[in-house]
């Protein structure tokens, strides 16, 4: 699995550190998406894919190839 | 009750399309439709009064998915022809154009339908902002405005406001609340918003609501409001809330009360979700019923629906959480706030412009609210958790 986040869509609602907080993070200054892990091991599989559908602002794109 | 073979989802917005992929995640194999009144592929509203309006997004940008994720999700999608009528006995839905999909699980997933103002009907110049269509006719009638007046001191009037402003005409914000918003936010960062908007030019008429929208011609040129001023306009925004879209359900056998009425699981009947802005649930934690107008609301729900018809049978109890952008303030709020509760500044501070606000309630914290401070009011939001998820001792069943 390999994470992108696309910044600009990004609403800083950190719904995304809520659920996976080992892969997500936010800046200090305006909230926004960090990526810690783009690509995390199989465990945290489910968490992200929660993450991406909760995503208010479908921010969260996952390549699962 | 045993997993649906077929899932019908009633409206293809954000709120559907979640539970058909949420239900997809879980493993559901059946067949899926999705029914929804406009032709447009499912998009996201929340940019309409903000980057889609402005211009700085074309609005194909606030598309929810990529064509290859819709066609990933292997469900039938009937656009642009609206249900016009559900029996919820045996889980029959009728179209516009006369078709009739009849599933083992119905999801009700329609949202809201924009107010009108008293006499908007025909007028040119006078617009609502709740489809892309909206906000693009909207757009275009804002790039040539010298005056703009929107009533509304809601969060999208306040937001519309914020957007038109910076397109360049005057604008007035017109409300009957002391300052836009008190309602959402507490009269403490209501009063910070209202300085705002007065700081970026925006006038602000409080406590007065719409007398009536003056005319020429068939177009509008102003509005007379209830204290007898007259704000001459080109352009007039109606931002005075929304209904349910439950009209198409009058004869369904639902019970429908501000929403379709649904119990701790989102259940309307059986076999029947809502979900969404349309959906007025029964919150276990706060023991009432609630019907939110926000968008993580509408992903959150979705996914507690698509569970529960997969037999999770978990109640659905989220933290309530909006946000609105307004100029180049991000407010973010975890809970309900009330004029009532006591707001105490708990990070930052109000006059270097960021800071995160907390509400107590008579049993403790119900809400935190962040002003230009996204992360610690995340943080902060673990302290009203229990407030919203703990079951409620000695309360009335
Ligand atoms: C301009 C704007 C800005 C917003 N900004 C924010 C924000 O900053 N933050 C925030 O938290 N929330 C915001 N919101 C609210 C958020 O967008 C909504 O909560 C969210 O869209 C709800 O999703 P939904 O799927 O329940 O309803 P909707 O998005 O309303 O979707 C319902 C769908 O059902 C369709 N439909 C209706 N009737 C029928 C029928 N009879 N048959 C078939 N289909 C039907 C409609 O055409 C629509 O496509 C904003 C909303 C608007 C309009
Ligand atoms: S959930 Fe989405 S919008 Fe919110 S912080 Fe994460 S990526 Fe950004």
């Amino acid at each position: 699995m390999k994470i992108t986040v696309d910044e600009e869509k990004c609403c800083g609602a950190g719904q995304c550190v809520l659920i996976a907080p080992e892969v997500f993070d936010q800046r200090d200054e305006d909230g926004i998406v960090v990526l810690l892990d783009a690509e995390p091991a199989a465990e945290h599989h489910g968490l992200v894919r929660e993450s991406a559908s909760v995503c208010p602002a479908a921010a969260i794109h996952l390549d699962e190839a | 009750m045993s997993i649906p073979e077929h899932v019908l989802v009633v409206g293809a917005s954000a709120a559907g399309l979640t539970t058909a992929e949420a239900l997809r995640r879980k493993g559901f194999g059946g067949r899926l439709t999705l029914l929804g009144a406009e032709d447009a592929a499912p998009y996201d509203r929340p940019p309409l009064s903000k980057q889609v309006l402005s211009g700085a997004w074309e609005p194909t940008r606030a598309q929810l998915r990529t064509a290859d994720a819709l066609d990933a999700l292997d469900a039938e999608f009937l656009l642009g022809d609206p249900a016009v009528a559900l029996d919820a006995g045996r889980r029959s839905v009728r179209t516009a154009f006369g078709a009739a999909v009849t599933a083992d699980a119905v999801v009700v997933a329609t949202g809201l339908r924009p107010r009108e103002l008293p006499g908007q009907d025909g007028l040119r110049g006078v617009h609502v902002v709740r489809t892309v269509a909206d906000a693009l006719a909207l757009r275009s009638d804002l790039l040539g405005a010298g005056r703009v007046v929107v009533v509304g001191d809601g969060v999208l009037g306040a937001e519309t406001a914020a957007t038109a402003r910076s397109m360049g005409p005057a604008v007035y914000l017109v409300g009957p609340q002391p300052a836009p918003m008190t309602g959402q936010l507490g009269p403490l960062a209501a009063g910070h918003l209202a300085d705002l908007h007065r700081r970026n030019g925006v006038a602000l008429r409080t406590g007065v609501l719409l007398d009536a929208l003056l005319s020429r011609d068939g177009a509008v040129t102003g509005v007379r409001l209830s204290d007898g001023e007259e704000l001459p306009a080109d352009v007039v925004v109606a931002a005075v809330g929304c209904s349910p879209a439950t009209d198409w359900l009058a004869d369904s056998g639902l019970v429908l009360d501000d929403g379709v009425v649904c119990d701790a699981r989102c259940r309307a009947a059986e076999g029947v979700w809502a979900v969404g802005d349309v959906a007025r649930w029964h919150h276990r934690g706060l023991g009432r019923l609630l019907r939110l107008e926000n968008r993580t609301n509408a992903t959150e729900q979705a996914l507690a629906v698509a569970g529960d018809i997969m037999g999770e049978d978990r109640p659905y109890v989220p933290v309530p959480y909006f946000w609105t952008d307004q100029y180049d303030v991000k407010v973010q709020v975890f809970g309900l706030l009330s004029a009532e509760s006591r707001a105490e500044v708990v990070a930052g501070d109000p006059a270097e412009g960021r800071f995160v606000v907390r509400h107590e309630g008579p049993r403790g914290p119900v809400g935190v609210l962040g002003w230009r401070m996204p992360k610690q009011t995340r943080l902060h939001r673990a302290s009203i958790v229990d407030h919203y998820t703990r079951p409620l001792e000695n309360a009335a069943p």
